[in-house]
């Protein structure tokens, strides 16, 4: 008996390949975690990334610790053995720690830290993961409503076609049996025509659930952003605060779609500024923290009535601010705060600088009003953390 | 086949030119089956191993999205072979490739569909159902998942935690598992004195006692099994989980275990088939650049075609042209061909090296061992005469399994309260602490009650917990 070897070859099929995306539902599964470790990091990212003023489309690399899949490994003092080049000396260094010299690729997995790598986001991602749990706090109904918010989940009757998922079974399945008995009643008429034992499902009888949108207005609201532009607002300072007031902005602008902004520098004096004119430019000068309160207060008393606007106020600034000003910060403050459903003062002071700086967080512990917050912003990692501080859902269990 | 410069029956005309040279080599092959894919599909074949049907978890989308950037980056390419251990054997060839790489492919293959039938670790997989098998799984998992009292994420929980102990198992599947009654037979036996034929001048031993309810009765390498057979609190579909994991790490880990040697295997053959087939030139000049791609050594690391293929052409050469010394080993008449395929059949990549890598052919490729000291890598043996044992134990120690450390479960009442107790059969080489933490708390996940790893940590014995209060060290 002569050995014989059989073979088949298997053409290759476009329309199969074309078909065929196996690993997308696993892949969104794993996008779903990376999404989830990034919520984690987001402090982290915001303060390493520069993402001011960017474009909204842009990509930016976010190095995430990978979804880690751990199993008993050796550790640091596991020996190894490798190839050299035939000059393999004792003593010779081959390679750093940790990254296992070259690492054979069917081992590379088993190597801690060698799952760090990045992924690209869109900063439209970022932002929407960022902001979930967040938003305005305690928005009131007020007399003249305005503001449209979305709500996708309203359903509304039923159709023929539609997607997968919304494909209602216990509808489908009366259909059917409709349609069974209607073959049944036909078939005592015509005999001939007798439906064979199986009946199974037809395109008509499937039916799916029809989802609408439903807009219904919430309240008005308006956001007062106040920043200090004086001279001493280093660049350093200039940039958290900026960085601060961007990511109210993008918070803003992805949650809500109705709420207007009102954008507000001051140094002895203060002015209404555009958007582009707060965010990039520059000012001098002293400080007299009372002016922007005073504006603020102005602006509200003109154009937004607290009778029919829910008011936000969020004022950044180094609290370098003037003395003889204090009382009059004090008082302007106080009276903001009553017109304001949430009032917010960031103090920037970046480690290192100077420290007999004068604070205005001294000064304004004597404000007492429940919807007036304070925050100190020392470094990039400290912008997050402040700013759930003020809009996050659970705000209330920690004030 | 619209973008390929040949058509599928000049590959199938290749093919039955390199079937004629396989025959003549002596390989013995199952049917085989070649698949035409193209990059994408292929990417998918590897996230899953090479399974046309294969049980969706999360870290297969992660996989296949490292594998694609890495592609798409053009950091690595992609295989030019995937073949399977099945019967008949499956083995994808990227449409993209050219008629050299094709041919270098299946000859390739050809070595690998033999050595999957030959060799010893692979006789318990049952080939014959391997695709049907991986397909059942991946029914009944499906069917977990779209069930409403279960669904996707208890599924998930399970799967993270099995696949984290899931090559804590045995490696040499034609060891036989003993069964309880034997097990208890070995411990009365173990426990009585040996017979001893001075009884008159010796003090009388006396029986131990034995504790035959203790579970295990001996130290249990399969956490799987172990876990799914005594933890009483486990669902059914729980079970079966943990069953399908087992199953699919038994079906790998002769991979695993034979890894340099197969691939050493295939690549020997393939060159033999190449140069006897005669190729033009054009195709035989393309041949050696990819062979050589293949083979070449990788400085600071090992690769294991080189490694392989050094070693069996090492073999060859000891049937066929041996040295005095070697002479005297060898049974008379044996050639080159005979201890190829002995080996072959009963080694896997730790016997094979301990047999095989001789001094002479580590110093040859200039072996050496290297150890962390501070953050550096540093050079501690070169295969010299000195150095040379040295280098091959760690290497022994490594290949294969020998990369997983070996953890045993040696009481499932430890404490009597249900806790776990496992063992680290420590070598001189520690946990990875990080990594222990996480698999301890899968473990935890699966047993439900308190889990206990001795272990042994910068020299000192070491007790690693994990409870329902979490990760502690050195509690018991």
């Amino acid at each position: 008996m002569t050995p014989r070897v059989e073979s088949i070859f298997r053409p290759y099929v476009p329309s199969d390949a074309e078909r065929s995306d196996r690993s997308a539902g696993d892949r969104a599964r794993h996008r779903l975690k990376v999404r989830e470790s990034i919520r984690e990091n987001i402090a982290d990212i915001i303060a390493e990334e520069s993402i001011i003023g960017q474009d909204r489309g842009r990509i930016i690399k976010v190095p995430i610790r990978g979804i880690r899949e751990y199993r008993f490994v050796y550790g640091d003092n596991t020996p190894g053995v490798g190839q050299g080049n035939g000059q393999s000396e004792q003593g010779q260094v081959v390679g750093k720690g940790e990254r296992e010299a070259g690492g054979e690729p069917d081992r590379a997995g088993n190597q801690p830290g060698a799952d760090f790598y990045e992924t690209d986001v869109t900063l439209e991602e970022l932002i929407e993961i960022m902001f979930e749990d967040l938003e305005l706090p305690d928005l009131e109904r007020k007399a003249l409503r305005q503001i449209e918010s979305f709500r996708m989940t309203k359903r509304k009757g039923y159709r023929p076609v539609g997607i997968r998922s919304r494909l209602d079974k216990h509808r489908t399945v009366r259909e059917r049996a409709k349609r069974k008995l209607a073959a049944a009643l036909r078939g005592r008429m015509m005999p001939a025509q007798a439906p064979a034992r199986r009946f199974p499902y037809h395109v008509d009888d499937l039916v799916y659930r029809h989802i609408t949108s439903d807009v219904h207005n919430e309240s008005n609201a308006v956001v007062l952003c106040l920043m200090d532009t004086s001279g001493s607002m280093d660049t350093m300072k200039r940039y958290l605060a900026r960085s601060f007031f961007f990511l109210l902005y993008q918070f803003i602008c992805t949650k809500y779609r109705n709420v207007e902004i009102v954008f507000v520098a001051h140094h002895t004096e203060a002015r209404e500024v555009t958007e582009n004119e707060f965010f990039h430019k520059g000012e001098s000068g002293g400080t007299f923290i009372s002016s922007a309160y005073a504006k603020a207060l102005e602006i509200v008393q003109d154009r937004y009535h607290p009778s029919l606007w829910n008011v936000y106020a969020f004022h950044c600034s180094d609290g370098d601010n003037f003395d003889s000003d204090n009382a009059q910060a004090l008082r302007t403050g106080a009276a903001l705060a009553e017109v304001c459903n949430l009032f917010g003062y960031g103090e920037i002071k970046p480690l290192g600088s100077r420290y007999y700086e004068s604070s205005m967080l001294n000064i304004f512990r004597r404000l007492e009003a429940d919807n007036f917050h304070t925050v100190l912003i020392e470094r990039k990692e400290d912008i997050w953390p402040s700013f759930k501080t003020f809009l996050g859902k659970d705000r209330g269990r920690d004030a | 086949m619209s973008a390929t410069p040949y058509a599928l029956a000049e590959l199938e005309d290749w093919d039955g030119r390199i079937r004629e040279h396989v025959v003549r080599l002596g390989l013995d092959c199952f049917p085989q089956e070649f698949e035409l894919c193209d990059h994408n599909q292929m990417l998918g074949y590897m996230a899953y191993s090479g399974m046309p049907a294969h049980y969706p978890h999360w870290s297969y989308g992660k996989a296949y999205e490292k594998l694609k950037t890495l592609y798409d980056h053009g950091v690595s390419g992609l295989p030019y072979e995937m073949v399977i251990n099945s019967n008949p054997s499956l083995a994808y060839l990227m449409r993209d490739n050219s008629l050299c790489l094709q041919i270098l492919t299946i000859a390739h293959v050809y070595g690998h569909n033999d050595f999957f039938k030959g060799n010893f670790t692979f006789q318990h997989t049952r080939p014959e159902f391997t695709l049907g098998t991986f397909k059942a799984h991946a029914d009944r998992l499906r069917r977990y998942i779209d069930t409403p009292s279960i669904g996707a994420d208890k599924v998930e929980a399970i799967l993270d935690a099995a696949h984290a102990l899931a090559l804590q198992s045995r490696r040499n599947f034609a060891i036989r598992r003993l069964t309880d009654a034997e097990q208890r037979t070995r411990a009365i036996e173990n426990a009585s004195p040996p017979h001893d034929p001075f009884q008159r001048i010796h003090a009388r031993q006396s029986a131990q006692e034995v504790d035959l309810h203790k579970v295990p009765l001996a130290p249990d390498e399969d956490l799987l099994l172990f876990i799914r057979d005594h933890n009483p609190f486990l669902a059914d579909w729980e079970r079966d989980l943990l069953t399908v994991v087992y199953e699919q790490s038994a079906y790998f880990i002769p991979q695993i275990e034979t890894k340099i040697m197969n691939e050493g295997w295939a690549t020997f053959f393939h060159k033999r088939i190449l140069d006897a087939l005669e190729l033009p030139q054009a195709l035989h000049l393309e041949f050696l650049v990819r062979h050589n791609q293949v083979v070449r050594p990788i400085p600071g690391s090992l690769n294991p075609y080189h490694l392989g293929l050094r070693v069996w052409e090492e073999i060859e050469r000891i049937g066929n042209d041996p040295t005095p010394e070697e002479r005297e080993r060898l049974a008379p008449g044996t050639t080159g061909r005979d201890l190829l395929f002995e080996s072959r059949v009963c080694d896997r990549d730790v016997s094979f090296l301990r047999r095989w890598l001789t001094p002479r052919l580590m110093n040859e490729m200039d072996l050496f061992r290297y150890e962390q000291r501070k953050d550096d890598l540093v050079i501690s043996d070169v295969a010299d005469d000195l150095g040379w044992q040295r280098v091959k134990e760690t290497l022994l120690a490594r290949v294969g399994m020998g990369s997983i450390p070996m953890i045993r479960i040696l009481d499932a009442d430890f404490a009597h309260d249900r806790s776990l107790l496992l063992a680290h059969d420590h070598d001189g080489r520690d946990l990875q602490l990080e990594n222990a933490e996480h698999t301890l708390a899968y473990a935890h996940r699966l047993w439900g009650r308190d889990v206990f790893l001795r272990t042994v940590l910068d020299g000192k014995p070491a007790t690693l917990a994990f409870g329902d209060k979490g990760f502690s060290r050195d509690r018991a």
